[in-house]
């Protein structure tokens, strides 16, 4: 039993990660119907922008947090300037291929700056984090992913269900023409799907560092998981991504608990094929409205 | 120049992507506080037309070659719609557009992009009330509304925005002839009560006669006829070609309708 709980935990912690890295993922589809193959790669630069901050220049760690999610946040708009913009009006899969170019950019420039190395955070997150429940110990980084978690999901929830600005890019996504028609900036809302991208992709990144230590190859590998969320959740919502990152999350834990960990990688998949066979649009997919 | 004159377009033509010329010299005028109706069959170049006035051309590969847009002072032609709606000019696309998986109330919040953080609250009732129908449907999906519903919420949409000049893409199309009246009522008490200058596109020659103040016909690409609209009302060539009721209330033969065209080449 206890050990059914410390999974239990474990899993909605890691999937409430992967809801976070699937977040911005499902923001860019919304309101551009790219799919961002350079994902992974954000992850990983927010990782190592938060280690050349905390480590490298020795800055205390809620101020280096601060500037990391400041720094990924101006870096989605440069991207999306620099990339994205010029390729507005472009045939969907030239997009499309952009962002796997961006992706080996991306790595290999972070590769050439850090090394393939294994680095650490130093310990920076308070003991008092870590429950302990008779023989349940949840290590900190888990507490403070759901922490995280629940707060910034519930954040862009409110953003997009109330705030003018979400309510606009909700409209770029449902009927660009008409959003056009009454004024909406449809350029600057995709420049702020990607600013919005690049910062969740900043937090879970760190989240994985802290989890796991911070190497290219790991975190980058992590933006494929993205694809089984999204997939499963419904590639348009972003109730969708939160539950489905909290299915896969849990069932990789509990795979990796009670089965085997090599398994692990594979059983999301495995479910996420039965889920689309009753399923199609995913679990919270948008099914076309149509009046008959 | 006259004071009164918000819009004016001067001999403007417009070409889809570098070949397909759409538009061939058009020149109108639309006045402050009037109701302008552009008449027209299909392919006439009425819509382009509007594109062509709210920047809307622009993500479809359209441009104005030739001619220019003023606007208040400004020319417009080939600006970006960002741009033109924030000058006061909103277009209501045909074939009414809604944002589907948005709530009603959620749609007309759009319709405040072009002033973004401003109030917005004095708005909503003064839409709820010239379309009461959208009260009771707030908070459903816009993809659940039915066309008469959706063609009230765009219209309350653009009136969000604040509009100077509303352009209108066929209103009417595709509603039961009793809901066409309530709306063309309604878009006469906007231009009454909001002094908001309307253009409006229709194939419904006969409504859009009733409730305009000037009224201008297109056919390829150019304009052929313009009047007031009680005097357009009157003509025998709209009178048969646009209203259906013929002097002589008999069909003509083809041999008449050529000549028709003939003398609408003068014209």
């Amino acid at each position: 039993m206890e050990f059914f709980l410390q999974l239990l935990i474990q899993g909605l912690s890691v999937g409430f990660l992967y809801a976070l890295a699937a977040l911005g993922f499902v923001m860019i589809f919304k309101s551009s119907s790219v799919l961002n193959f350079a994902h992974g790669e954000l992850l990983a630069i927010g990782a190592f922008i938060f280690l050349v901050f905390s480590v490298r220049l020795n800055l205390p760690i809620p101020i280096a947090f601060l500037f990391t999610l400041a720094g990924t946040f101006a870096m989605g708009f440069v991207i999306e300037r620099l990339f994205l913009r010029p390729l507005i009006g472009e045939a969907l899969i030239e997009v499309i291929m952009l962002t796997v170019g961006l992706a080996a950019m991306f790595k290999g420039l972070l590769l050439v700056i850090f090394g393939g190395n294994l680095f650490n955070y130093p310990d920076f997150l308070p003991k008092a984090l870590t429950i302990e429940w008779g023989a349940i110990t949840i290590p900190p980084v888990y507490v403070a992913s759901f922490i995280i978690g629940i707060i910034f999901l519930s954040i862009f929830g409110f953003f997009f269900k109330y705030s003018s600005q979400g309510i606009y890019m909700r409209s770029v996504a449902d009927n660009q023409p008409a959003a056009l028609s009454l004024g909406v900036h449809v350029r600057r809302v995709f420049a702020m799907s990607w600013a919005i991208a690049a910062l969740v992709c900043a937090l879970s990144g760190i989240i994985l560092g802290i989890m796991n230590g911070i190497n290219v190859h790991d975190i980058s590998i992590m933006g494929l998981k993205v694809f089984p969320v999204v997939i499963l959740g419904g590639l348009e919502s972003i109730g969708g991504a939160i539950i489905g990152g909290l299915i896969i999350g849990l069932l990789e834990t509990f795979t990796g608990g009670y089965l085997s960990t090599s398994l692990k990688e594979v059983i999301p998949y495995v479910v996420l094929v039965f889920i689309l066979l009753v399923k199609p649009y995913g679990l919270f997919g948008l099914v076309e409205i149509e009046r008959v | 120049m006259e004071d009164n004159i918000l819009l004016q377009l001067n001999n403007i033509s417009v070409v889809y992507s570098d070949v397909i010329q759409v538009l061939k010299g058009v020149s109108l005028v639309v006045k402050k506080g009037q109701i302008v109706s552009l008449l027209g069959s299909n392919g006439a170049g009425k819509t382009t037309t509007l594109k062509a006035i709210s920047g809307l051309l622009k993500p479809e590969n359209g441009k104005v070659t030739e001619g220019n847009i003023v606007y208040e002072g400004h020319l417009i032609q080939n600006s970006a719609p960002e741009q033109i709606t924030r000058l006061g000019i909103i277009q209501v696309l045909e074939g009414r557009q809604p944002f589907k998986y948005l709530t009603v109330e959620e749609n007309l919040r759009v319709g405040t992009a072009t002033r973004w953080g401003k109030p917005y609250k004095k708005d909503l009732e003064l839409v709820y009330h010239y379309f009461q129908p959208l009260v009771a449907r707030k908070n459903r999906l816009a993809g659940y509304c039915s066309g008469g519903e959706l063609q009230m919420l765009v219209m309350g949409r653009a009136l969000m925005a604040h509009p100077k000049l509303l352009l209108l893409d066929e209103p009417s199309l595709g509603l039961a002839p009793f809901l066409v009246r309530e709306i063309f009522e309604i878009v006469k008490r906007i231009n009454e009560e909001q002094r908001t200058t309307i253009m409006l596109v229709e194939q419904n020659a006969n409504m859009a006669l009733l409730i305009a103040h000037y009224g201008y016909v297109m056919e390829n690409g150019k304009i052929v006829m313009e009047d007031e609209a009680k005097k357009l009302r009157e003509n025998p060539d709209v009178k048969e070609f646009y209203l259906g009721t013929a002097a002589s209330g008999v069909l003509k033969s083809y041999k008449e309708v050529k000549s028709y065209k003939r003398r609408k080449r003068w014209l």
